[in-house]
């Protein structure tokens, strides 16, 4: 609706709509409705919109093309024939996308016409959602959904706050508390906050669900303005749930499509699957094909005719029309029937076949009860059900690190102060050092560091304390529990509770503290500046009951080292490095006191930022970056992030089915290395290549020494692996393995070094080693680098088919870049399941996900495909072979109502039968050995030489139908009557052969027409024919079997075998993280 | 896919075999040890059948002879030359004479065989109308135009219309026999009836509703086709037999598949000659009156006796035979391979 209106600049929503003061004229703006449309037609549009869209399929128009051939041309078979089946498969399409669109229809409806309520002047009315119009104030109960985004002005609770779930925006379930404007908070009736005159200034709206700026000018008695800044935390986004409060009141901003819902369902391209373009590419050959046979006919037809007695006999005289047609135009219409005689060789079906496959298809992902995970009560689900035989056809795969392959739970192992180590007692650890509990080592730091350390635990986050709260359930009661979004926060708290220190939660702006001897102590929060993943750390400043103005800061090593005084970094630093080499994340606290007058400063440039409605962010983020400096070092913190379920394992499998696995992950490099190591992408024995700032920094020029870094990485690969995939395939058996780890500046460097050919040359360097390791990992990646390293690998040479697996939002950019995305339902909120084709709630899932549905489906499909062009080749030859024995005056072999009905009715049912469940090869077999995936790998079902084969097989079985019944016809009769059969009996044999033939064929792996079929079938001689027809054209293929057979009988007795000796020498299953000893300088060149 | 904002509690998957892809399926496993055996048995059966097949084939006894007159021999030769490029030619009357020693077993059945002519061509064999044929009064007045040009002649519609036909076969046979050398020839009934389908004679081909009990006036208002020399309501004096329900018409209007065809003349059942003809000296005369020279066909007549798969036909016969002998065949060359692998896999297991 709002087409017209730009996305920049601001706009104006006056509360309420109503002018802001008697003297200025109110003018109406023009926004959106707040009616969601997803639907794609309209009752009206739906017939030529949808036919449009179904007749740019390259086969629905060539149908097209046929029936009007048939129309206007006297052609050897009825219009009906091609336009019945073409009718057929457009209804079959529109129905099911009617259906669909129907129901987004519907849902739409739901939402639009739900009931909210909105107040008119000072009364409470009922409206439908759909009316709302911005500058509404609506009023939304507690566990209502928002029904537009709302800017809250005030709530029932007294602070003016509201507490909301996202789940269904981004998964987050936690409840996040929202604030009102100080100035409005107390107009919390009907009443009141009719008499409300203000002013909204935000921007347009935009699809980031985190940003918001916006002001708010109210216009007290005095008509002096007074203007209050909005953030994102004033914002009621369409779609959250209100929670744990009586009632709010807010007013609309942004309706209908405009809101950040809206925007970002939208815009979610269509991915094509590579089989499609195999079917394309198909689709050219038979319509070479068809040419051809026709161009062939129209010569031969030609030739034949040249006689006059054939062209023109006694018996069967031209009209004088026919004589005096041009030549040439009667042989440009003799090649148009030919054409049409044989059209049906491009199958018409195949398209709705293949659509209702992969259709159905898809439901047995969602329905795979070994998908189904019990902690989120979800089972996979699928987004696209178009790509399900590509996840049979995977070379790459590439993962995020946090919450995918680990689990993303927290807990907290060890922390240090003042370089000293402290273990909390209840975790097992390895023998390396066990404890005594966390009070006998109490001794080792100055006693007031250590009490810092874990105030600075206690203050620095952004925790909420529930209690007794009836949101979440799983509270036990009386307890406290710790909300926030961030994971590793509540780890940190946690583990200060251990040694202590709790933290009770947050009163008017009071952090609450028990300290060690159980004393409350209340600091104020003064200052909270909010984490960010470009800063690596988040501070708060609070008041301590003394009156001192304290600022804690916590963050990743590298964001604050940077900041703090030197001669404190070196104890920590060698302690923060070998715990991330276990594998754990590691944080650093510091902290520093700020004099009550650089605090006024502060405090004037952090409010004047947090107003500014322009660049806010950069703002901000100067003024952050201007108060965290010359901070003291207390400490560090160490956490460990579980691996999943499983993990290794799936990494192990997809590696031996032939897959390479890139680990592409934001933390740091020796974290994201130990878990690689833990999750076996890494073995013990592999060789690491590094290309990262570390083996770069040390000399002068860096990019003299990447040069040659890349340069004797390729020449040490090259010399290992002599030439060609074969031998990359038996890497992992036969040859030393090489890993890759390259961090994010390196690879911008590589990508973007100054911009002559160079840089190019590094690239191929680049790809070329990449394609030589075995596994790569790419750490310290910007969300947009993962999906610039997924656009490289897409793009190389033979186009590998790449898959992404995350589940953050920062892995979003890289599901929607690779070919087939996959979202895991994890912790850090839903919105990469909500981008993904598929998503499943484990990353142990995509093994069975890609070994066996995507195996199953890929071959399913490649059956269907081929089968399809084999029916209609084996279907057509007999046509054409006919024509030799007709004079070439195309004469049809079979009945109209064979033609038609060929397609639809006789043979598109089985074959899709056979699609949905056929299971060549039984799910345990695929999931337990990896190596089959490598059979179906680049597409091998469709290429050239299985086309051919099925294109043969086709040729012959046509070839054996048609004379077959030709020497068959070589009788008086074939009747005990003596009566003869006709032509259409000719047809109608060759038909029966062919049907029995071509639904036999699906499971090595009827009709009626007029009296003729009734009459054959009264003739011994025509079942006997029929049988024995049936089984010469089955008979090669199923020698072939046979012998395939015996072959592979050996062979899997020799691999079983092979495979016993192996298990003898495999490495013992997998270690845990912890028990694992490697010694880091072996392994690294 | 859906704007419903609340989160859907997504259920536990159905357990059932269905949905969990765990149908039971029998897997159809060509091993070697299934197939080999198959293979075998279907070898011998195909063999059997096909014996069976050719020897029931053989039997069969076939008389063929070519009247069309090309050779210059047979009194038919006259009438050859008499034929060259006239439609319709004239009336011209040939005989042919033969001698059977031994009794050719029945029941007898008379074909005549055409040779080159195309009646599976797309413009003769849609030259017709089946609505016109199937008695339709409205039909009988307006021909279809796929009749062309043989819808209307003089102006008057063309019952039946159409170059099928048009091209109706019209040479005639009678049979004599002669038992001794001296003795008189004695007409050989010929059965003419029930040669056409059940389904053709009696619902495909209707003749239009009599107009006062009589077909003639039915007719009325049409024209024979122009090569024909009698309207087709007196192809026959039985009324049975006469019109478009004609025994004969209705034989050659079920187009033939090749341009080689043959098709059924009459049968011989009736009388002494039930169980066959007996031996002795026969004449067939022949009323020679269709012209195949002008399309380098041939004319042949056929006398064949049936057995219970069809007329002559060794085909069937030998393709069992040769399928059969290659299930064999092919049988033993798997079991050669079956036996190295098996023995392969045997020397395998012992090197482990």
């Amino acid at each position: 609706c709002a087409g017209e209106e730009k996305r920049v600049g601001t706009r104006t929503v006056f509360v309420g709509n109503r002018p802001l003061s008697e003297t200025e004229t109110y003018v109406a703006q023009r926004f959106c409705d707040n009616r969601i449309v997803s639907s794609k037609y309209t009752l009206w549009n739906f017939l030529p919109k949808n036919l449009f869209e179904q007749f740019r399929r390259i086969a629905n128009f060539y149908f097209l093309i046929i029936f009007l051939v048939q129309v206007t041309v006297d052609t050897p078979t009825s219009p009906v024939t091609s336009g019945l089946p073409l009718f057929f498969v457009i209804t079959v399409t529109a129905i099911k996308q009617g259906y669909e669109d129907w129901l987004r229809h519907r849902a739409d409806n739901e939402v639009n016409k739900s009931t909210v309520y909105i107040i008119e002047n000072a009364k409470r009315v009922k409206k439908e959602s759909e009316k709302i119009k911005v500058g509404d104030v609506v009023e939304v109960q507690a566990d209502e959904t928002f029904p537009c985004d709302l800017i809250l002005l005030s709530s029932c609770t007294t602070d003016g706050t509201c507490y909301v779930t996202t789940a269904s925006l981004d998964g987050e379930s936690n409840c996040k508390t929202y604030y009102a404007v100080r100035d409005t908070i107390a107009l919390c009736t009907a009443e009141s906050i009719d008499s409300l005159r203000a002013a909204i200034e935000c921007e347009q709206p935009q699809p980031d669900l985190y940003k918001f700026v916006g002001r708010i000018n109210i216009y007290s008695n005095s008509l002096e303005a007074v203007a209050r800044s909005l953030g994102p935390e004033n914002l009621l986004l369409k779609g959250a749930t209100l929670k744990n409060t009586k009632k709010i009141y807010g007013v609309a901003v942004y309706t209908g499509m405009e809101t950040k819902m809206a925007l970002n369902y939208q815009g979610k391209s269509q991915k094509r699957s590579a089989v499609e373009k195999s079917i394309n590419a198909f689709l050219i050959v038979y319509l070479f094909i068809l040419l051809t046979k026709a161009a062939v006919c129209t010569t031969l037809k030609y030739i034949w005719q040249s006689t006059p007695y054939n062209d023109e006999p006694w018996y069967n005289q031209k009209t004088q029309k026919e004589r005096e047609t041009f030549k040439v135009l009667k042989m440009f219409t003799d090649f148009l029937s030919f054409m049409v005689l044989f059209n049906f060789i491009i199958p018409v079906s195949m398209y709705v076949t293949v659509e209702m496959q992969k259709f159905l298809g898809s439901f047995f992902i969602s329905w795979d009860k070994d998908f189904y995970d019990e902690e989120i009560n979800e089972g996979a689900l699928v987004n696209t059900s178009d790509l399900n035989e590509e996840l049979g056809q995977v070379d790459y795969v590439f993962t995020d690190k946090t919450g995918t392959l680990t689990e993303n739970s927290m807990e907290f192992i060890e922390c240090c102060i003042d370089g000293h180590k402290y273990r909390s007692e209840t975790q097992e650890v390895d023998g390396l050092s066990q404890t005594d509990g966390p009070l006998t080592f109490f001794d080792k730091a100055d006693k007031n560091r250590e009490e810092l350390f874990l105030r600075a635990l206690c203050l620095c986050h952004t925790v909420e304390t529930k209690t007794n709260d009836a949101v979440d359930g799983a509270t036990e009661p009386a307890e406290l529990t710790y909300v926030s979004s961030s994971p590793d926060e509540i780890a940190l708290v946690k583990g200060a509770k251990k040694f202590g220190f709790t933290f009770l939660g947050n009163r008017n702006g009071l952090m609450r503290v028990e300290n060690q001897r159980k004393e409350v102590e209340e600091y104020e929060l003064l200052h909270t500046l909010n984490f960010d993943a470009v800063r690596r750390r988040m501070s708060v400043i609070v008041k301590t009951p003394g009156g001192d103005i304290l600022l804690f800061c916590k963050g990743a090593d590298s964001a604050v080292f940077p900041r703090v005084h030197n001669h404190e970094i070196e104890l920590t630093k060698a302690h923060v490095e070998r715990n991330a080499m276990d594998g754990y994340r590691t944080l650093c606290v510091a902290f520093k006191e700020i004099a009550p007058d650089d605090y006024e400063r502060i405090d004037r440039q952090l409010i004047e930022a947090k107003m500014a409605l322009q660049d806010r962010e950069e703002k901000l983020e100067k003024v952050f970056d201007d108060i965290e400096t010359n901070m003291n070092l207390i400490g560090a913190t160490s956490v460990e992030d579980k691996l999943q379920d499983q993990a290794a394992e799936t990494i192990e499998a997809l590696h031996a089915a032939g897959l390479k696995v890139w680990v592409l992950t934001g933390d740091k490099m020796e974290t994201a290395k130990s878990t690689c190591y833990a999750c076996r992408l890494f073995q013990t024995s592999t060789e690491l290549l590094e290309l990262t700032t570390k083996t770069i920094e040390e000399s002068e020029r860096k990019e003299d020494r990447l040069h040659e870094l890349l340069i004797e990485y390729r020449k040490k690969l090259l010399h290992e692996f002599p030439k060609s995939a074969r031998s990359l395939k038996k890497a992992w058996t036969d040859h030393q393995e090489y890993g890759l780890i390259i961090d994010g500046s390196t690879l911008s460097l590589i990508l973007n070094s100054s911009q002559d050919s160079r840089s190019n040359n590094y690239k191929n360097i680049f790809l070329q080693i990449c394609m030589k390791c075995t596994a790569v990992l790419c750490c310290r990646m910007a969300p947009l680098q993962k999906a610039q390293i997924v656009r490289m690998v897409k793009n190389l040479k033979g186009s590998p088919i790449t898959l992404s697996i995350g589940d953050g939002a920062n892995d979003v950019s890289m599901i929607l870049e690779s070919h087939v995305g996959i979202g895991i339902k994890g912790k850090e909120g839903r919105q990469a399941a909500r981008n993904s084709d598929y998503s499943v709630p484990k990353f142990k899932h995509l093994k069975k996900l890609l070994l066996a549905h995507g195996h199953l489906y890929y071959v399913r499909i490649a059956h269907l495909v081929q089968y399809f062009f084999y029916k209609n080749l084996c279907f057509i030859l007999p046509q054409f072979l006919y024509q030799f024995f007709c004079g070439f005056s195309q004469q049809p072999l079979y009945d109209a109502a064979y033609l038609t009905m060929y397609n639809i009715c006789f043979t598109s049912l089985p074959i899709l039968a056979y699609s949905l469940l056929e299971q060549h090869i039984h799910i345990d077999t695929l999931t337990s050995d990896p190596r089959l995936y490598m059979k179906i790998s680049g597409n091998a079902m469709l290429q050239l030489g299985p086309f051919l084969y099925w294109t043969f097989l086709a040729a012959f079985e046509g070839a054996v139908f048609f004379f077959g019944t030709y020497f068959l016809f070589h009788t008086a009769s074939l009747e005990e009557n003596g009566k003869v059969y006709g032509n259409w009996t000719f047809g109608t044999i060759v038909f029966t052969v062919l049907v029995f033939t071509v639904t036999l064929k699906p499971f090595l792996k009827q009709q009626r027409m007029y009296f003729i079929f009734a009459q054959m079938l009264s003739s011994v001689s025509t079942w006997l024919a029929v049988i024995l027809l049936i089984f010469i054209s089955l008979f090669p293929e199923i020698l072939l079997i046979v012998l395939k057979n015996v072959r592979r009988r050996s062979a899997r007795r020799n691999l079983n075998c092979r495979r016993a000796s192996d298990s003898l020498s495999t490495r013992p299953s997998v270690r845990p993280l912890l028990l694992r000893t490697f010694s880091d300088d072996s392994n690294v060149l | 896919m859906t704007w419903s904002a609340t989160a859907r509690g997504a259920h536990q998957p159905d357990n059932t075999a269905f949905t969990q892809q765990r149908l039971p399926a029998w897997h159809p496993l060509l091993s070697a040890s299934i197939t080999l055996p198959l293979f075998f048995c279907a070898g011998l059966a195909f063999l059997g059948l096909g014996l069976g097949l050719y020897y029931s084939s053989n039997a069969i006894q076939e008389l063929e002879y070519d009247y069309t007159g090309d050779a210059d021999e047979g009194s038919c030769a006259t009438c050859a030359t008499e034929d060259q490029g006239r439609a319709p030619p004239p009336r011209c009357s040939c005989s042919w004479y033969f001698t059977l020693s031994e009794l050719f077993p029945g029941p007898v059945y008379l074909y005549y065989e055409l040779t080159g002519f195309y009646q599976n061509n797309r413009r003769y064999g849609v030259s017709r109308d089946d609505a016109q044929l199937s008695g339709l009064p409205s039909a009988l007045h307006h021909p279809a135009n796929e009749c062309a040009p043989y819808q209307y002649s003089a102006g008057l519609p063309v019952a039946p219309c159409g170059a099928v036909a048009n091209s109706l076969f019209n040479d005639t046979f009678t049979l004599w026999h002669r038992r001794q050398p001296d003795a008189p020839y004695v007409e050989v009934p010929l059965d003419r009836s029930a040669i056409a389908w059940w389904t053709d004679y009696h619902i495909k081909f209707r003749n239009p509703p009599l107009v006062n009990g009589s077909l003639a006036l039915a007719f009325k208002g049409t024209a024979p086709p122009p090569n024909w020399p009698v309207p087709v309501y007196e192809l026959s004096s039985d009324p049975n037999n006469t019109g478009f329900v004609n025994q004969d018409f209705v034989v050659w209007m079920r187009t033939a598949a090749l341009p080689t065809f043959r098709k059924l003349y009459a049968r011989i059942r009736q009388g002494n000659y039930s169980a066959g003809l007996p031996s002795g000296a026969y004449r067939v005369d022949i009323a020679y009156n269709y012209p195949v020279r002008a399309f380098g066909g041939h004319k042949l007549l056929v006398f064949s006796n049936i057995s219970w798969m069809g007329g002559k036909n060794p085909f069937l016969g030998i393709a069992y035979l040769v399928v059969g002998s290659l299930c064999i065949v092919m049988g033993f060359v798997m079991l050669a391979v079956y036996i190295r692998y098996q023995d392969q896999d045997d020397d395998d297991n012992d090197d482990e």
